[in-house]
């Protein structure tokens, strides 16, 4: 029996997260204003929960690295937010939406918190309309829907192309008026720099003041975890710059167990890099593949000559394109998941048809649908023989009104009009299904503990669809971490106050100030920007869209080397008591660096290809992913110093209302 | 409504209505003066009865005189309090960019405005006052008793080249001034942007045709008495 | 290309501060505003001279979190982007750039073009909110109706990102964009009414309270938005907190 106990309760899928809210342990309100919980990050979840678990009348903290909750990287997500409402009467159901989830997932998370998530999805567009989230409507005033990838129904809620940002301030306004209450306490511009546990329970944090440089002790009775992914262990990421793994890992490394590293998500319509001065990756929706159409040349002359600027795109003859996506995926064409659509990209570049200077780029083509939208919109408008002018004018008349600030985003940073010449994308990453290892009641490993979000692993397994993370945050935050919560506070209504003065919090002070201190006097030769960038290369080339067992084992060495040298050579300017972003930004990249080691380890053990993870090894002879049964596990790895010597415990999935069946999108 | 008026937004509807009723009143006084170009009796019988009625003098007069002093005081403590919101000032600020000259420099032509009232009171307000109310001479009749004294008065003034000129520039600066204040007014009142096109056009013509009027009378006169 | 970059330089929010000139070489084009920063950094670092602090996050212009006054303007010269989308193309070779931190008495400077934006947060503190528990029985999200245009004029208003440009760019530094846009979304929207006259009384309250300036109707915040959030924001607001005043 392994150490690790799911705690899913017994009982019928449909009923089990009602029983469970039925019997667990409450809080009385008069206990709870005894109660402090610290949530960190506040995002779509953390902002989420906060608000929530402050109505409820406990007394929380929040921490952020930002300047406000407000500028949490949640605020970025694009496209949309599912829910099992069925108000379009297509056929969906809490059912399909959680059977959607875990084959989109590639039969990799755990069927009671999918479906948990698919229960209370409803709830959450109910909650957000309240609270005056401007979603878009229809013209008889009911909410409208948008389709995405890998599903067959419309249940992706939207605002624009700007959906993430309107939930996260909806959740930002619930936790104004928790702040005006006086019982959420914000503290903006810190940072987490490690847990403080008390006789084995999680009761505090060490944080650093931003701003002045101060460390700082905060206890509590509980402790959340909400800071997103660890996209930027690449570097070059579609994530924050100041997204960050750092809360994450320092509860790991006191007794959190870390699940599913090596499961990421690779976007495939993001902006391709221009150079190596590149800060960061601008993600283009994937709403765009309703329309567009990818492909790249047929012919490697013809790759020539648009590389030397020879040819245009436009150029080229239906019949010397190869829209590769519609040849391989008939059945979902450019609307195949998100890593499937990744990796062919990947196999046409590798194979040497990248249309761009560096050879990474295929084009996202909207001739097509300008000109189908331009035809129906002649005929509409009663415009016989419309010229060939006029139908490109109707036809992207519509695609503005579609996708405009889209194309305005792209225009701006590559200085080309996608509506006459084809837009140039390559995969980035963009989100990390793994995370903090969690219970059914979101608790990791370390008792009083949780996380929350992208932070954890649960719900999206090895690939997450589209219009899912937005969904996962609010439902994590709202509707499941409140009431859980209280099933472990219910023992602490007698414990009163956390003193900070404790010889457990005068010890992880220590430690903070003390890798503070080193920091700044090392004064080496190599700025923490050259560690991050050397790592996110190795992380690109061994780690990305395809592995293979050769290239796991040297990235875990050159990690480890790079990882030394980044100890005796990292350069920090600046002193420890003022804003000083370098040494912020050094404690994060070195906790990529042991991050990255693991992720190796964890993708070098996962002897199989599912979802974001593909083994070269593992493959079928049209070069899609082989899953293998022996893998239907959780890994999760227990901290033991080095990265190296993590210990992997396995949670195995149990899938007893679904058929584990081949995922095919043929 | 307590502390309405020493809210941000209600010193602004407090502006704007000062600003209406002058603009309003502006209005009116060009009617008038206007008259004197075509008919110097009709002139003078618009000018006796503001003179002299009841309601004008001792109630529209008195709201007009507290109407400027407040538009002008409350535009003096606004921009006090607007200049202390950004104490420290950017090296390079490039408003051109993003705003009229007009509307950035309100005080400065509300200050030219400020000095030509001044000199305003002198010519014609003062000795109104002095000549009805000290000396008592409500007759409105010139000082031989041959007519009404106003259009004479009025065709006196502008006699001398100095006097026109600073009128000139005094309403090349109103016009100025109402060019950005006429639909700001509207704006802080919290017209809807539905209106809003029309309006604007309706003020520019507005902010050119009034004081280009005030300029024609006076080189009108200066001209048809030299 | 070569430039010449002029930057505010300030330790801390007590120093006086002064302008001090960088070169920068071989700029690319294709960089954004903040890559080239990023390059001047790591010439700083490796000098042993401390770096230039700046906020940024996203780097998509969605955040909110740069702030840079570029040659006299907020985000730069170019229209309808934040400083991160900001592309050096906008620039000639030879040019010389002059870079300064949002500049507000109630944006107080914290590091050189960083400031301290919290008097927004406190505003939305003051009323930026509905006052709805997370109950998970709320009535259904259909079951008020909301016309597409309420819906979109609202959502017009919601997309400001809180940058604090519409202050920095204001001769008088009012905030009286950001306030008129979070006093819209809600007006717009029925959910919003039930607390529509003490919202608006509490949030220009606290505006006026953090000292920013009055507007006087330039226009310069809406040129300057990076959202392109309408003027017609704050006529809806000055008619919110008219009729508040005349109810209450």
């Amino acid at each position: 029996m392994s150490v690790l106990d799911s705690k899913v309760p017994k009982g019928p899928l449909e009923t089990k997260w009602t029983d469970y809210k039925n019997h667990i342990d409450l809080v009385n309100p008069a206990n709870k204003r005894n109660i402090d919980i610290i949530v960190v990050g506040t995002g779509l979840a953390g902002g989420s929960a906060a608000a929530t678990l402050a109505e409820l009348g406990y007394n929380v903290k929040t921490f952020c690295y930002q300047d406000s909750p407000r500028r949490a990287h949640s605020i970025a997500a694009q496209g949309g937010i599912n829910a099992a409402k069925n108000y379009q009467g297509d056929g969906d159901s809490t059912y399909r939406l959680f059977y959607d989830t875990v084959k989109g997932g590639d039969y990799r998370s755990r069927e009671a918190n999918v479906y948990r998530l698919a229960e209370v999805s409803a709830n959450i567009i109910d909650q957000c309309v309240a609270q005056g989230v401007p979603f878009a409507r229809d013209y008889g005033g009911l909410l409208d829907n948008r389709s995405f990838g890998g599903v067959l129904v419309s249940r992706t809620f939207y605002a624009k192309g700007q959906t993430g940002q309107q939930l996260l301030l909806g959740a930002y306004s619930a936790m104004n008026r928790q702040i005006a209450r006086g019982k959420i306490t914000p503290f903006n511009r810190h940072e987490m720099l490690d847990v403080v546990k008390i006789d084995g329970k999680a009761r505090g944090i060490i944080a650093r003041n931003l701003v002045t440089g101060e460390i700082e002790r905060h206890s509590a009775h509980a402790v959340v975890i909400a800071s997103g992914g660890y996209g930027n262990v690449y570097f070059l990421s579609t994530n924050a710059m100041g997204s960050n793994v750092t809360a994450s890992w320092k509860i790991h490394k006191k007794g959190a167990f870390f699940a599913n590293p090596c499961y990421t998500q690779i976007h495939p319509t993001c902006i391709p890099r221009s150079g190596d001065y590149q800060s960061k990756l601008t993600l283009m929706s994937e709403s765009l593949r309703n329309d567009g159409r990818i492909w790249v040349p047929k012919n490697l002359e013809d790759v020539k000559a648009i590389r030397e600027g020879k040819k245009k795109p436009t150029d080229l003859s239906e019949d010397e394109r190869d829209y590769y996506l519609e040849r391989r995926y008939p059945a979902f064409g450019n609307l195949v998941p998100r890593d499937v659509a990744s990796r062919a990209a990947k196999e046409r570049c590798d194979a040497g048809y990248g249309v761009n200077a560096t050879g990474e780029a295929v084009y996202l083509d909207f001739a097509a649908a300008i000109e189908r939208y331009g035809k129906e919109q002649a005929k509409i408008h009663g415009i016989n023989n419309a010229s060939a002018d006029k139908i490109y004018e109707l036809g992207a008349a519509i695609v503005k009104a579609k996708y405009g600030n889209l194309f305005q985003m792209y225009e701006k940073i590559v200085d080309q009009d996608p509506y006459k010449t084809p837009m140039m994308i390559y995969p980035a990453v963009h989100y990390t299904m793994g995370g903090v290892w969690v219970d059914y009641n979101l608790m990791t490993t370390i008792p009083g503990c949780y996380a929350i979000g992208e932070a954890n692993f649960s719900d999206h397994g090895a690939n997450r669809l589209g219009a899912s993370a937005l969904m996962q945050g609010l439902a994590d935050g709202y509707f499941v971490l409140p009431y859980t919560i209280g099933d472990y506070l219910s023992n602490d209504i007698r414990t009163g106050k956390i003193p900070t003065d404790t010889p457990e919090f005068d010890a992880a002070e220590k430690e903070v100030t003390d890798r503070i201190n080193f920091f700044i006097n090392n004064k080496g030769e190599h700025s923490v920007d050259y560690y991050h960038k050397k790592l996110g290369k190795i992380m690109w080339d061994k780690c990305g869209m395809s592995r293979n067992a050769e290239g796991l084992k040297s990235a875990i060495d050159e990690i480890s080397a790079l990882r030394k040298d980044f100890w005796k050579n990292v350069n920090v300017p600046g002193t420890t008591t003022e804003y000083n972003e370098q040494l912020a930004k050094a404690g994060r990249v070195a906790d990529f660096l042991e991050l990255g080691e693991l992720f190796a380890k964890d993708a070098l053990v996962r002897e199989e290809s599912a979802g974001g993870h593909f083994r070269e090894e593992h493959q079928t002879e049209e070069g899609e992913a082989k899953r293998l049964s022996e893998f239907q596990f959780v890994s999760a790895w227990e901290y033991k110093g080095e990265p190296k010597d993590a210990v992997l415990h396995k949670e195995e999935l149990v899938y007893e209302n679904i058929e584990v069946k081949e995922r095919s999108y043929k | 409504m307590s502390g309405f008026f020493k809210s941000s937004i209600g010193r602004k509807y407090a502006m704007a209505l000062s600003a209406f009723f002058l603009m309003f009143f502006l209005l009116q006084h060009f009617a008038i003066n206007i008259l004197s170009v075509f008919s110097p009796d009709a002139f003078n019988e618009a000018s006796h009865f503001m003179g002299t009625f009841w309601a004008v003098q001792y109630v529209l007069q008195p709201i007009l005189i507290f109407g400027v002093i407040y538009h002008f005081v409350m535009g003096f403590i606004l921009e006090a309090r607007n200049r202390s919101a950004r104490v420290k000032k950017y090296a390079k600020n490039n408003g051109a960019a993003n705003s009229s000259w007009m509307s950035r420099n309100m005080i400065y032509s509300g200050l030219c405005i400020l000095a030509f009232l001044v000199l305003h009171f002198i010519d014609f307000w003062f000795p109104e006052i002095n000549t009805k109310y000290i000396q008592g001479d409500m007759s409105g009749l010139l000082g031989n008793g041959e007519g009404f004294r106003y259009y004479e008065e009025l065709a006196h003034k502008f006699e001398s080249p100095l006097r026109v000129g600073a009128y000139v520039i005094a309403f090349v600066f109103l016009s100025l001034h109402l060019m950005h204040g006429f639909s700001s007014a509207f704006q802080s009142a919290g017209a809807s942007s539905m209106r809003k096109e029309k309006l604007q056009l309706f003020g520019k013509a507005y902010a050119i045709i009034i004081p280009l009027g005030f300029i024609f009378i006076a080189l009108f006169h200066h001209f048809n008495h030299h | 290309m070569n430039l010449t970059l002029k930057i505010w330089r300030q330790s801390d929010a007590n120093d006086k501060g002064k302008m001090v000139d960088y070169k920068v070489t071989e700029i690319s084009e294709h960089m954004s505003f903040l890559e080239m920063m990023d390059v001047l950094n790591e010439q700083l670092i490796n000098k042993g001279e401390e770096p230039v602090a700046f906020d940024h996050d996203c780097r998509e212009g969605i955040c909110g979190m740069c702030s840079m006054f570029i040659n006299g303007e907020a985000h730069g010269p170019d229209r309808g982007v934040t400083t991160c989308q900001l592309h050096m193309r906008m620039f000639k070779d030879g040019d010389t750039i002059t870079i300064e931190p949002f500049r507000a008495k109630a944006f107080p400077v914290i590091k050189d073009l960083v400031v301290d934006r919290s008097a927004f947060d406190r505003i939305q503190h003051a009323g930026g909110y509905i006052s709805v528990n997370t109950s998970g029985n709320t009535q259904d999200a259909n079951a008020t109706l909301i016309s597409k245009h309420a819906a979109d004029e609202a959502m017009d208003a919601a997309t400001c990102i809180g940058c604090g440009a519409c202050v920095a760019s204001c001769k008088n530094a009012s905030a009286m964009l950001f306030v008129g846009a979070k006093v819209s979304q809600y007006a717009l929207l029925p959910q919003g009414q039930v607390e529509a006259v003490d919202r608006v009384k509490n949030m220009v309250a606290q505006m006026d309270l953090e000292g920013f300036g009055n507007c006087t109707n330039t226009g310069a915040c809406e040129v300057e938005c990076p959202k392109g959030i309408s003027l017609e924001n704050i006529a809806r607001m000055n008619r919110e907190f008219l009729s508040a005043n005349v109810k209450s």
